[in-house]
């Protein structure tokens, strides 16, 4: 752990998990949403399902959504401010197959009918990770500068997208790559060390197989 | 971190300060430069500060059983002459806010985690006015503290899911008295000391929160975190040590963490959670 895993985060209370955590859950998903979000279905797992609610969980997820960080605390009054914003939200439990007992499935509607289903486990002091997309299991946190890439699964398309990024002198940190069927749709997760820049994004878009790009910038 | 262990870190304070050892070695790790850690640390200090400023008495946390402990305390510090004196009623004041705060969904510090984020502060702020320390000074006391959380974190635990309210509670006064100590301009080794006497003074306290939420019985335990860390500061200023070196104490905190049954490690199923008045409050919170 790093001094600042020690000391901080700056956050709202009570729990780094079970407050900040899941505002940073809120938080990208809203961004992999990439519009302005209209409708949000929250299902809560495990620990975040049974004290949720004293811990301010659901606040802390609704205000994420809303674009809030972990230290806003305008978080105990997000609901009243997703109705200000025209933002539904709904609140569930859920009994989650083999997931962290603070887990969240966030379903999310957005301005042009956009929609994106995320699941994400809180895990601890803070820090997160995006289990699924869309069904697609992934692995990332969202703290660094992110690309979710979306394409049909056929040969070269890894090397299209290297080749594209190592143009823009951008190194690639981690990259997983996932798959729903032989043939079907593919996804690639890589988190680099430098932003991305939008025209490199905007290149991306365009190379024959790529469905959908998400970019988080960290 | 380079270091895992206190006496190594102890070593490396024969050239350098402790709080500069420290720094450096996590601007290495994590690859920035020395003054966006500074103003890091600056950053969280200020927002230390701004979280005790403002407190709200009148709030009331999800559950409405946390709320107005620290302006009561305030009041008869105002009013009466306490039983520990000033600079102690302070420091009980600050840690009540602090932890009342967190419950309350206000802003507040991680150090090392929500649940115990008064100690520290409780501590340095009156150590402030008392001694009109600079910012600088608390600083690196700061970064002293942290150096010696990342060795607790590293050899057992700072969660108190995983070690009990020990790793939390004890955690956070241990990295407290060593940063009083330093603040004092007493040794890294005395630094070591008391952050070792204050977790063995804690040793064992189990995490067993009414309902599952921060608040009881962790708001209160902040104090005692705090006013330990004073006690063990002074002593080993005085030159009193810990007969049982530093790293062995850390590593016997683990262990006593590995031990403790899972219904005393933030499973809200043991200790004071258990008592028919903490389940009559977790049975009213579901409903």
């Amino acid at each position: 752990m790093n001094l600042f895993d020690i000391l901080g985060p700056v956050m709202v209370g009570p729990s780094s998990s079970h407050t900040a955590g899941a505002a940073k859950i809120g938080y990208v998903c809203r961004k992999l949403l990439g519009e302005e979000p209209t409708q949000l279905e929250i299902y809560l797992h495990g620990s975040f399902a049974a004290t949720g609610e004293g811990h301010g969980t659901d606040k802390a997820i609704v205000a994420g959504v809303l674009g809030m960080q972990p230290d806003d605390e305008r978080i105990a009054i997000s609901f009243q401010i997703a109705k200000e914003r025209n933002l539904k939200v709904s609140v569930h439990e859920i009994q989650l197959k083999q997931a962290h007992p603070n887990t969240a499935q966030l379903k999310l509607k957005g301005t042009h009918q956009n929609t994106v289903i995320v699941q994400a486990a809180s895990l601890g002091g803070g820090r997160i990770q995006i289990c699924s997309l869309d069904g697609l299991q992934t692995n990332f946190t969202g703290d660094y500068p992110t690309l979710i890439i979306r394409n049909t699964d056929k040969p070269g398309m890894v090397a299209n997208v290297a080749t594209a990024l190592s143009m823009q002198g951008i190194n690639i940190a981690t990259m997983q790559l996932h798959r729903d069927i032989r043939g079907g749709t593919a996804a690639m997760v890589i988190e680099s060390d430098q932003p991305i820049a939008q025209q490199a994004i905007e290149k991306l878009k365009k190379v024959d197989g790529i469905v959908r790009v998400v970019y988080l910038d960290g | 971190m380079a270091f895992d262990s206190i006496e190594e870190l102890l070593q490396e304070t024969q050239q350098k300060p402790l709080w500069k050892v420290i720094l450096e070695d996590d601007l290495h790790t994590q690859g920035i430069s020395y003054e966006e850690s500074w103003n890091k640390m600056q950053y969280l200090w200020d927002a230390m500060k701004s979280a005790s400023q403002n407190y709200q008495g009148e709030l009331t946390s999800v559950s409405g059983l946390i709320g107005g402990d620290g302006a009561k305390m305030q009041h008869l510090a105002d009013t009466q002459q306490t039983i520990g004196g000033d600079f102690l009623a302070d420091i009980i004041t600050q840690a009540l806010k602090m932890g009342e705060s967190n419950a309350c969904m206000k802003r507040i510090v991680a150090a090392p985690t929500a649940g115990s984020c008064g100690v520290l502060p409780a501590v340095l702020i009156p150590f402030c006015k008392k001694f009109q320390t600079s910012d600088d000074e608390i600083i690196k006391a700061l970064y002293v503290s942290a150096g010696f959380g990342q060795i607790i974190a590293l050899r057992a635990s700072i969660s108190g899911a995983e070690g009990g309210c020990q790793a939390e509670i004890g955690s956070a006064s241990a990295m407290a008295a060593a940063a009083l100590v330093s603040l004092k301009g007493g040794s890294p080794t005395m630094a070591a000391h008391a952050c070792a006497m204050a977790l063995k003074s804690l040793m064992g306290l189990v995490c067993d929160p009414v309902a599952g939420l921060v608040e009881i019985p962790c708001v209160k335990r902040n104090v005692v975190g705090a006013v330990n860390a004073v006690s063990c500061a002074d002593m080993a200023l005085a030159g009193i040590t810990s007969a049982i070196p530093p790293d062995e104490v850390i590593d016997a905190m683990q262990s006593v963490g590995l031990s403790m049954p899972i219904a005393l490690k933030e499973t809200g199923k043991g200790g004071l959670a258990a008592t028919p008045t903490g389940q009559r409050i977790a049975k009213k919170m579901k409903k």
